[in-house]
C-alpha cells in the first residue's frame, strides 16, 4: 500500500516536472504544403530560426504533394493533441477548414500563411494581386506602343492565389480585370490564349506551344510562376521567337531570379516564405506569453525583380533578388 | 482461348475516336490541320507515348504499373544530376539513369513473382520510394544548363518543310519494334499466353515468372528512355516531373484497346490512345476552350474504351 502511493508520488512528480517543462516552451505548429518545395523548405528554416530565437518547440508536418488536405487534417489534429497552442499553416484548400474550428474550439491559435482561408484567426501572406499588378505594369511598359497579344499561362481553376495573380497582372497591364477578391479569371481582347500548367515546367511547355499555334503574334506571356516561364520560354525559343517575347513570373525562388538574369524571365514579383513563418512564430510566442491572439492580414511584402529597368515602374536588380531568394544560389 | 484478332472494336475504337476528333477541330479551327502541328502534338506525347510501351507490357500480363512516372523521374535526376554534379559524361550518365529505372523494375517484377504480391500494391510501394528518392536527391531542385547530348532528343531537324523531334523519331521506332517482337517473337506470344491463362501457359513449358521478370525490367528500362525525352523535352532535370505520368500512361493504353485484364490488346493502340489526348489538349486550347474540357473528355473516352472491352470479353466467350 504504502510502496503504491510513494510511486503514484513519484510518478505524479514526474509528471508535474514535465508539464511545467512545456508549459515553460511553448509549442508551435507548422504545417505546409509538401515537405521539399525549396518555397516551403525555406519557411521552414525562418519558423526554425525564430522558434531558437524565442524559446518556443517547433512542431512540423506537410502534406505529400500540393493539394493533399487529408494529411494535413491529421496534422492539425495531431498538433492539437501534442498541445501545440498555436498552429500556422499554408492551407492546401478549403477542406481544412472544419479541423481548424476544431483546434479552434480547443484554444488553439490558426494562423493562414501564404494561403488564405476563412476563419483563420489571422493571415501572413503575400498580396497575390499587387504581385499581379507589378509585373503587369512592368509588361505593358517593356511592350511599348505594340499591341499587346497575351498568353496567359495559369494555374488551374478555381485557385485563389492563380485568380489573384491573373486579375492583378491584367489591372497592371492596365485591362479591364476582375477585383482581388474574384476566383474566376479575367479575358479581354488581348489576352489572345489562356492554358492551365499547374505551375510545372513540361505543362508550361506544352501550354505555351499550344498558345503559339492559336496566334503565333504573342508578344507577352504571363506565367503563374518561375517552372512555367521556364517551361514557356523553352517553347518560344523553339520556335524562334524567345527575343521578341516579354515573359513575366511570380514567386522569387533562386532559380527564377537566376532565370531573371539570363534574359529567360524579364521580370518576376519575389515573395518572402521566411518572413511569413518567423512572424507566426513570433505570434504564437506572444499568444503563449499574454494570451493575446493575432487578427487581420499582414501583407509580407513583394518586390519587382528585373534585370532591365522600364519607365515609370519601380524594380530592384538581379542582386538584390539573389541576395533574398529562397532554394539553392 | 480469345485471339486477339477477333476484336474489332476494341482494336478500331481509338482510330475511330481519333479520326473524329481530328475531322472535329479541322472543322472548328483551320490552325489544326498543318503538318507543324500534327508533329508539335506528337512531341507533347512522346514521354507518355513511351512510358505506355512499358505499360501495355505489363497490362498485357494482367498486371499494372503506378510507379512508371515516379521512376521516370528519378532516371531524369540521376541521368542529369550525375552528368552535372559527378561530371560523367552525358552518355554514362544517360547510361545510368536508365539502369535505375531498369533496377526499380527488377524490383518491381521480383515482388510479383517472388513474394507474389499484386502487381497495384507493389507498385504504389515503389511509387512512393522512387518518388521519396527523388526529393531526397535532387533536393526538389531543378537540375538546369545541361549539355547538348541530354537534349540532343529535343532537337528537331526539317522533313518535308516540317520541324520533327528526333524523340518522336525515336518513340515510333520503339512502338514498331516492340508491335513486330511482341506478334513475331516468342517471347512476345509468351507475355500475351501468360496475361490470358497463366496456369495453361506454365503447363505449356513457359516460365511464367521469368516472362513477368522480362517483362517489368523492361518496362523499367523503357520508363528510362521515357526520362531521357522528358529532359530533352524540358532542357531540365525536373524532379516535379511525371507526378500524374502513371494515370496518363494508363489511360493511353486503356484508350488503346488493350484490356486491363491482361492477355488482350495491340500495343499501336496505346500510342493512338496517347495521341488522343495530346489532340483534345491542344485542339482545345486552338479553341480557346479551357483545358478541364480535356479532362471531362478524357474521362467519357475512358469508360467507353472499358466498355467497349468488356462487351468483345463476354461476346468471346
Amino acid at each position: 500500500m504504502s510502496f503504491k502511493i510513494k510511486a503514484t508520488m513519484a510518478f505524479s512528480g514526474l509528471a508535474f516536472a514535465a508539464g511545467a517543462a512545456v508549459a515553460a516552451q511553448p509549442v508551435i505548429g507548422l504545417i505546409t504544403k509538401t515537405e521539399t518545395n525549396p518555397f516551403f523548405v525555406k519557411m521552414k528554416e525562418g519558423a526554425q530560426a525564430e522558434a531558437k530565437k524565442l524559446n518556443v518547440k517547433l512542431m512540423t508536418a506537410s502534406g505529400k504533394k500540393d493539394g493533399d488536405s487529408a494529411s494535413q487534417i491529421t496534422a492539425i489534429e495531431n498538433m492539437t493533441a501534442a498541445g501545440a497552442k498555436t498552429i500556422l499553416i499554408t492551407s492546401v484548400g478549403d477542406a481544412i477548414i472544419p479541423a481548424v474550428k476544431k483546434a479552434q474550439a480547443k484554444g488553439v491559435q490558426v494562423i493562414a500563411l501564404d494561403s488564405p482561408f476563412d476563419g483563420a484567426d489571422a493571415l501572413y501572406a503575400t498580396d497575390n494581386y499587387q504581385a499581379g499588378i507589378l509585373i503587369g505594369q512592368y509588361a505593358k511598359a517593356a511592350l511599348g506602343d505594340k499591341p499587346a497579344k497575351i498568353a496567359m499561362l495559369d494555374l488551374f481553376p478555381g485557385h485563389p492565389v492563380g485568380a489573384q495573380r491573373h486579375n492583378g497582372f491584367m489591372k497592371g497591364f492596365g485591362l479591364q480585370a476582375l477585383d482581388a477578391k474574384s476566383n474566376d479569371l479575367s479575358k479581354t481582347a488581348e489576352t489572345v490564349c489562356a492554358g492551365d500548367t499547374d505551375g510545372d515546367q513540361a505543362k508550361g511547355q506544352t501550354a505555351m506551344e499550344n498558345c503559339l499555334q492559336k496566334n503565333p503574334d504573342i508578344n507577352v506571356v504571363y506565367t503563374i510562376n518561375e517552372p512555367a516561364a521556364a517551361g514557356a520560354y523553352n517553347a518560344l525559343k523553339k520556335a524562334g521567337k524567345d527575343k521578341d517575347v516579354v515573359i513575366v513570373s511570380v514567386d522569387g525562388g533562386c532559380a527564377g531570379v537566376a532565370n531573371v538574369g539570363k534574359g529567360v524571365i524579364a521580370a518576376t514579383s519575389q515573395q518572402y516564405p521566411l518572413k511569413m513563418a518567423a512572424m507566426g512564430v513570433a505570434a504564437g510566442a506572444e499568444y503563449a506569453k499574454s494570451g493575446k491572439k493575432a487578427t487581420g492580414y499582414v501583407d509580407t511584402g513583394v518586390t519587382l525583380i528585373a534585370a532591365k529597368k522600364v519607365k515609370d515602374v519601380d524594380s530592384k536588380d538581379v542582386k538584390v533578388g539573389t541576395d533574398l531568394c529562397w532554394g539553392k544560389k | 482461348m480469345a485471339s486477339k484478332k477477333n476484336i474489332p472494336w476494341a482494336a478500331l475504337g481509338p482510330w475511330i475516336a481519333l479520326l473524329a476528333a481530328c475531322t472535329f477541330f479541322a472543322l472548328q479551327t483551320d490552325r489544326f490541320l498543318t503538318p507543324e502541328n500534327f508533329s508539335l502534338v506528337l512531341q507533347q506525347v512522346m514521354v507518355v507515348g513511351v512510358l505506355a510501351i512499358g505499360q501495355t507490357l505489363i497490362i498485357l500480363t494482367a498486371g499494372i504499373d503506378l510507379s512508371c512516372g515516379m521512376v521516370m523521374s528519378l532516371a531524369g535526376v540521376v541521368m542529369t544530376k550525375f552528368t552535372m554534379d559527378m561530371g560523367l559524361p552525358p552518355v554514362l550518365g544517360i547510361a545510368c539513369g536508365i539502369a535505375v529505372a531498369a533496377l526499380f523494375g527488377l524490383l518491381n517484377g521480383l515482388l510479383v513473382t517472388k513474394i507474389k504480391l499484386p502487381p497495384f500494391i507493389v507498385t504504389l510501394g515503389t511509387l512512393n520510394i522512387a518518388f521519396a528518392l527523388t526529393q531526397i536527391y535532387s533536393e526538389s531542385q531543378t537540375i538546369t544548363d545541361l549539355p547538348p547530348t541530354l537534349t540532343f532528343l529535343g532537337q528537331t531537324f526539317t522533313l518535308g518543310g516540317t520541324e520533327v523531334a528526333w524523340g518522336t523519331c525515336l518513340m515510333i521506332v520503339l512502338y514498331a519494334l516492340i508491335w513486330r517482337g511482341l506478334a513475331d517473337t516468342a517471347p512476345g506470344r509468351h507475355i500475351y499466353a501468360v496475361g490470358n491463362q497463366p496456369e495453361a501457359a506454365r503447363l505449356s513449358g513457359i516460365s511464367v515468372d521469368r516472362v513477368l521478370l522480362g517483362v517489368y525490367t523492361f518496362a523499367g528500362v523503357l520508363y528510362g528512355v521515357a526520362a531521357l525525352l522528358s529532359v530533352a523535352r524540358t532542357g531540365v532535370g525536373d524532379p516535379q516531373a511525371g507526378q500524374t505520368e502513371n494515370l496518363d500512361a494508363i489511360t493511353a493504353v486503356v484508350l488503346g484497346g488493350t484490356s486491363l485484364f491482361g492477355g488482350r490488346g495491340i500495343l499501336l493502340g496505346s500510342l493512338v490512345g496517347a495521341v488522343i489526348v495530346g489532340v483534345f489538349r491542344n485542339g482545345l486550347t486552338l479553341m480557346g476552350v479551357a483545358s478541364v474540357y480535356q479532362t471531362l473528355i478524357t474521362g467519357i473516352l475512358v469508360i467507353l474504351a472499358v466498355t467497349a472491352d468488356q462487351m468483345s470479353r463476354k461476346g468471346a466467350r
